[in-house]
C-alpha cells in the first residue's frame, strides 16, 4: 500500500452525492435545438467555418481552433445550422458570446470518422488530432489537452488521473468510473505514452468505493502495468490539482511553479476518457456526463450533447417548480446559469436546481473578527483574512505581495466564515481587477514603444531630408567652382553683367508693351476726368513731400 | 597635531577625489524620474494635458511646471499613482477635464476619401491606407486618443465605447451573496 500525504486546510461539506448515484448514466435525447458556444476552452475563442444554412454532419468542425492556445468545436449531432450570433453562456458574467445554433434532424448522421494507429502515429499528431477533436481538461478548467501533453519542457515522472470529484452533489466522474473505467485507462495510457511518465495515480476519494472498485478491476483485467487506483481520504477540495497531487505523491508544488516543473501532470477521468475516443475511434468531444441534481424530482446523471439547452435537459430530471436559479458546477465553486436558454458546454459538470429551501439566502456578511478560521482551511496555505482586507480596500499589490493568485477559489474560507463574508467574490474581484491592470500595462507600453519608434522615424526622415538638400547644394556649389576654375574671372564677370543688361532690357521692353489697357479708347470727358485726377495726385504727392521736409529740422 | 592634520587633509582628499570620480564615472544619464512617471501615463499620446505626448508632460511633471491632474485616461488612479510616486497631494480633476469611456477610434470606410491627413495625426501609427486609398484603424493598437478626429475633411472618423463583453468582464466588487450548501 501506497503511502497517502495530507495537504494544509480543507472542510467536509455535507456531499450529497447519493441523489444523483442511485441510476446510471441516461442517454438524454436529442434536443430540438442546439446552442453550441465557440468558445468552451481556456484561449482564443474557435472561429467559425461554417455558413448558416448549412447542413452539418456530427462530429464536424463547425469551429476552427485559432492561434496556439485554443480549441475545436464540433456539430453535435446532424442538422441545420440556423444562427450563428451572439447569445447567452454560461458564464459567470452573464453576458453574451459567439454561438452557432444547429437544429437537429433526427437522423443523427455522422461524419466519416476513423481511429489513429496509436503505435505508429507520432505524438506530434495524436496532440495535433486532440486539438481538432476539440478536447479540453473536463475536471471544469478546460484547458486544451494537445498542449498539457507536449512534454518538450520538462521529464515527467508521474501521472496522475483525478477522480476525486470532491465537490459536493456533483457525481459524473463516479458514474463514469463506475460504467467506463476501461476506456478511462486506455486514455490514461495513451497520456502517458504522450507524456513519457513512469508511473499512473489515479487518486480517487473514499466515498466512492463502487467507483475504486471498478477501477481497481480494469486495471488487473487489462494487466495495466505501473499504475495504481487509489482511494484517498474525502476531504474538499482534494479534487485540486495541485491537492492531489500532494496527496498521492507527497510532491508540494511551490506558488507560481507549475506540477510539470515538478515531474508530475494531472488529468481529469472524463478528459482521459475523451482522450481515448478521440484517438482510438476518432470521435471528437460531442457529449460529456452532466449530474443533474438538486431540486429535481429525479437526479440523475445523463450523457448531453454539447450545446442542449439547460430547460431541455433539467425537464428530463423533472425540475420542480420553485427552482428558482440553476447553478452550473458544484455549490462551492458553481455559477449561477443567467437564463435557461444557455448551451451545455464542455465545462458544465453538474447542474443544481436550486430553491429558497435548498439553498437558503446567506445571512448578510458581518465584519471580519480575524478568527483566521479561514487561514486554518485554506488548502494553498494563505491568509484569507489578510487576502479580504487588502481586496476590500483595492490594494492589489499588497494582495498579489500575499500571494492572491495561488488562491484556487475553492470556496473553504467562505464556506467556514462565521461573518458570513463572500471572501472567494472578493479575491475574484482582485484577480479580475489586476488582471485589467495588467492588460491596460500591456496596451501602454505597446502605445509607448510605436510612439517613440513613429518619433525616431520622424526625425531620421526629417535628417535624411537635410542630408539630400546639403547634399545637393554641395553638388551645385562644386559645379559652379568647377566653371569657375574652367574660365578665366573676367569673362565670368563680363557674361554676368552681359546677362543682367539683357535682363534689364527685357524687362524694361516687357513694362514699355504692358501699359494699361483701359486708356485706349476713351472718350475725351474720360480723358480729362483722368488727367484731373492725376493732377490731384501729384498735388497731394507735392504735399506729401514738403510735410516730410518740415518734419525733418523737429526731428533733429 | 600637525600629523593629524595632514591624515586628515589626506583622507579628504582621497574622498573627494572618489566621490568626484563616481560622479563623472557613475552620471545617470537623463531624469530616472521622467521615466517613472512616464511609466504611470496611460501612454494614448493623447494631448489632452497641454503637452505634445506623454513623455513631455512627464517631464513637465518631474520639472515641476504643471500638476498632475491632467490626465483623463489615467483616471483618478492615475492621480493616485503619481501622487504616491511625487509624495505630493492627491488632486481631484478639474473642470471639463473628467475621464471618459475606452473608446477606440472607427473609420467608416464608404466616407473617406484617402487624403492621410489622419495617418500623419495618428501618434501611434494605428492607421493604415496610402493616398486615395481607404484608410482603416487597427483597433488593438489604438489609443483612443481623438487626435484623428479633428483633421479629417469629411468626419468620417467615429470613436466607438469598447463595451463590456466577455473578456474583459470583470468581477465587481462584492455584492453578490455566494452560494453554500445548506447543512
Amino acid at each position: 500500500m501506497r503511502k497517502l500525504f495530507s495537504f494544509h486546510g480543507g472542510v467536509h461539506p455535507p456531499t450529497h452525492k447519493d441523489e444523483s448515484t442511485r441510476s446510471p448514466i441516461a442517454q438524454a435525447p436529442l434536443p430540438s435545438k442546439l446552442v453550441i458556444p465557440l468558445s468552451q476552452h481556456v484561449g482564443n475563442r474557435a472561429v467559425p467555418i461554417v455558413q448558416v444554412g448549412e447542413r452539418v454532419l456530427k462530429g464536424q468542425q463547425i469551429g476552427r481552433p485559432e492561434g496556439k492556445l485554443s480549441s475545436a468545436v464540433h456539430a453535435s449531432t446532424s442538422g441545420t445550422v440556423t444562427a450563428i450570433d451572439m447569445q447567452l453562456v454560461a458564464h459567470h458574467s452573464g453576458l453574451p458570446d459567439l454561438c452557432v445554433t444547429i437544429i437537429p434532424d433526427g437522423k443523427d448522421e455522422w461524419i466519416t470518422h476513423a481511429g489513429m494507429d496509436l503505435k505508429n502515429t507520432p505524438h506530434s499528431e495524436l496532440r495535433k488530432q486532440l486539438r481538432n477533436a476539440g478536447v479540453v481538461g473536463l475536471g471544469g478548467a478546460v484547458f486544451p489537452s494537445d498542449q498539457k501533453t507536449d512534454a518538450h519542457h520538462h521529464q515527467i515522472k508521474t501521472l496522475v488521473i483525478n477522480g476525486a470529484e470532491c465537490e459536493p452533489y456533483i457525481t459524473c466522474d463516479d458514474l463514469l468510473m463506475r460504467e467506463r473505467a476501461a476506456d478511462i485507462l486506455h486514455g490514461a495510457e495513451i497520456l502517458r505514452e504522450l507524456l513519457h511518465a513512469e508511473e499512473v495515480l489515479i487518486g480517487i476519494e473514499d466515498n466512492k468505493p463502487e467507483a475504486v472498485a471498478a477501477m481497481q478491476f480494469a486495471v488487473e483485467q487489462d494487466k495495466h502495468d505501473k499504475m495504481e487506483v487509489l482511494s484517498i481520504p474525502t476531504m474538499y477540495p482534494s479534487g485540486g490539482a495541485k491537492q492531489l497531487i500532494r496527496i498521492l505523491t507527497g510532491i508540494e508544488v511551490a506558488a507560481g511553479v507549475r506540477s510539470t516543473e515538478m515531474g508530475v501532470q494531472c488529468f481529469n477521468v472524463a478528459t482521459a476518457y475523451c482522450v481515448w475516443r478521440a484517438l482510438a475511434h476518432g470521435e471528437p468531444l460531442l457529449s460529456r456526463i452532466v449530474t443533474v441534481t438538486g431540486n429535481v424530482t429525479d437526479a440523475q446523471n445523463f450523457d448531453v450533447l454539447i450545446g442542449t439547452p439547460l430547460d431541455e435537459l433539467v425537464a428530463l430530471a423533472g425540475s420542480k417548480p420553485d427552482t428558482d436559479r440553476h447553478i452550473m458546477g458544484g455549490p462551492m465553486m458553481g455559477v449561477d446559469l443567467p437564463a435557461g436558454t444557455v448551451g451545455i458546454t464542455k465545462a458544465t459538470n453538474c447542474i443544481i436546481e436550486s430553491s429558497p429551501k435548498l439553498f437558503p439566502p446567506q445571512a448578510p456578511a458581518l465584519p471580519c473578527i480575524r478568527c483566521t478560521r479561514c487561514a486554518d482551511v485554506c488548502p494553498a496555505e494563505l491568509q484569507p483574512q489578510d487576502l479580504y482586507w487588502f481586496a476590500k480596500s483595492n490594494n492589489f499589490g499588497k494582495t498579489q505581495e500575499f500571494h492572491l493568485f495561488d488562491c484556487i477559489e475553492c470556496g473553504a474560507c467562505a464556506y467556514v466564515c462565521p461573518s458570513n463574508i463572500p471572501l472567494v467574490q472578493y479575491y475574484r474581484y482582485a484577480k479580475s481587477e489586476i488582471h485589467e491592470r495588467e492588460r491596460d500595462k500591456k496596451a501602454a507600453d505597446l502605445a509607448r514603444e510605436r510612439h517613440e519608434y513613429r518619433q525616431l522615424r520622424i526625425e531620421r526622415d526629417k535628417q535624411e531630408k537635410a542630408e539630400k538638400l546639403a547634399q545637393k547644394e554641395r553638388e551645385a556649389a562644386a559645379k559652379a567652382a568647377q566653371a569657375a576654375a574652367a574660365a578665366p574671372v573676367a569673362t565670368q564677370n563680363d557674361a554676368q553683367q552681359k546677362l543682367i543688361e539683357e535682363a534689364i532690357a527685357r524687362a524694361q521692353t516687357q513694362a514699355a508693351v504692358a501699359h494699361p489697357q483701359n486708356t485706349e479708347a476713351l472718350t475725351p470727358e474720360q480723358s480729362a476726368e483722368i488727367a484731373a485726377i492725376e493732377a490731384r495726385r501729384a498735388k497731394i504727392r507735392e504735399m506729401a513731400t514738403d510735410a516730410g521736409a518740415d518734419d525733418e529740422p523737429h526731428k533733429q | 597635531m600637525i600629523s593629524a592634520l595632514w591624515v586628515m587633509i589626506g583622507i579628504s582628499l582621497l574622498l573627494g577625489a572618489v566621490l568626484g570620480y563616481s560622479s563623472i564615472k557613475f552620471k545617470v544619464e537623463g531624469n530616472p524620474l521622467v521615466e517613472k512617471i512616464d511609466a504611470v501615463l496611460p501612454q494614448t499620446q493623447c494631448g489632452q494635458c497641454g503637452y505634445p505626448g506623454c513623455k513631455p508632460y512627464a517631464e513637465a511633471i518631474a520639472k515641476g511646471e504643471t500638476s498632475i491632474n491632467k490626465c483623463p485616461p489615467g483616471g483618478e488612479e492615475g492621480i493616485q499613482k503619481l501622487a504616491d510616486l511625487l509624495g505630493v497631494e492627491f488632486q481631484p480633476f478639474g473642470e471639463g477635464a473628467a475621464p471618459k469611456g475606452k473608446a477606440v477610434a472607427f473609420i467608416d470606410e464608404q466616407t473617406c476619401i484617402g487624403c492621410t491627413l489622419c495617418i500623419q495625426a495618428c501618434p501611434v501609427d494605428a492607421i493604415v491606407g496610402a493616398a486615395k486609398q481607404m484608410h482603416t484603424i487597427i483597433a488593438s493598437e489604438c489609443t483612443g486618443c481623438e487626435l484623428c478626429l479633428p483633421p479629417c475633411p469629411v468626419d468620417c472618423i467615429t470613436m466607438q465605447a469598447i463595451g463590456e463583453n466577455i473578456t474583459n468582464w470583470k468581477w465587481r466588487h462584492p455584492v453578490i451573496i455566494p452560494i453554500k450548501a445548506a447543512a
